[in-house]
């Protein structure tokens, strides 16, 4: 899986799927590493060794409830860096809606040439732009 | 998990210094190569709604340089440049970049497009020199002011569906 080794903070703790999942999961209520096992279908030491991470960076909290250990999502350290995450995240949504519609005006271009005058889709390899 | 991801771009952090951006487009890939290396192409979408393209230069070759600048609504004006180091016309593009707000940050973008029946996977690569100047490339997003009230757990759970 991918690079725990490199995990120090809540930033990198969130950016492992499995680990995504198990706070997903979390976020809806208290769980035991047997709930959390069974409900993303992945064998138990790997679900420890994300939880093991999660505990390190503070974004899950754990106490003992008789025989079992009970989970809980801690998401203060999260907040910060998800909406650093987030922000940036919507700044590139954005940008790929419009580049959306450029791309749309390029297929409609090579499926009709000619007949959409309102792109030069020629300049490939131009250097300096050439408007204003 | 993420597979069925709408066109929401998908943010990550690999490792401390990298930034990873993802995104789906429903176009081949020497078309979204041609979006990202045609200058009034690109003047079309790097603006993301919230500046005014104010210039933009590329010279599409190894050792070329690059520079666009834009103009924020409340009147910042930035610019990023660099430099290409590798040129793989419709597949991949390795360039310097810095953000002239912190000239002394200087990270390597490797951007791949990678095509397959018609629609292109498009992925770019963020690295940092330091976790320093990786994280203050993800706060600037936050200098937009588009901040709203959703709270982390909204968030996540929006994520699953």
């Amino acid at each position: 899986m991918a690079r725990a080794a490199t995990t120090t903070d809540a930033f990198n703790a969130v950016a492992e799927p499995r680990r995504r999942e198990i706070l997903d999961a979390l976020a809806r209520g208290e769980r035991s590493v047997t709930d959390l096992v069974e409900q993303l279908g992945v064998a138990q030491p790997v679900v420890s060794k994300h939880l093991r991470v999660l505990r390190e960076v503070g974004l899950v909290q754990v106490r003992d409830e008789g025989r079992q250990r009970i989970y809980r999502l801690e998401p203060a350290p999260l907040r910060e860096v998800y909406e650093w995450v987030r922000d940036y995240e919507r700044l590139w949504t954005e940008r790929f809606e419009l580049l959306d519609a450029v791309l749309e005006d390029l297929k409609a271009q090579q499926a009709q040439p000619g007949r959409h005058g309102s792109q030069p889709a020629e300049s490939q390899t131009t250097d300096k732009e050439r408007e204003s | 998990m993420t597979s069925t991801s709408d066109r929401r771009a998908t943010v990550t952090t690999p490792t401390d210094t990298q930034i990873l951006i993802t995104r789906e487009f429903d176009a081949p890939s020497d078309l979204v190569y041609r979006a990202f290396t045609t200058p009034e192409l690109l003047r079309r979408w790097w603006h993301a709604n919230r500046s005014e393209v104010t210039d933009v230069e590329m010279d599409v070759r190894v050792g070329g340089l690059w520079r666009w600048a834009a103009k924020a609504f409340n009147g910042y004006e930035f610019a990023f440049y660099g430099e290409y180091r590798e040129v793989v016309p419709n597949e991949r593009l390795v360039t310097t970049e810095t953000f002239s707000g912190v000239p002394d940050a200087q990270a390597v973008n490797t951007t791949t497009f990678t095509g397959k029946d018609g629609r292109t996977h498009l992925e770019i690569l963020v690295e940092h020199q330091s976790k320093a100047n990786r994280d203050g490339q993800l706060q600037s997003g936050m200098e937009d002011g588009m901040q709203d009230a959703l709270t982390l757990l909204e968030e996540l759970v929006r994520e699953q569906m």
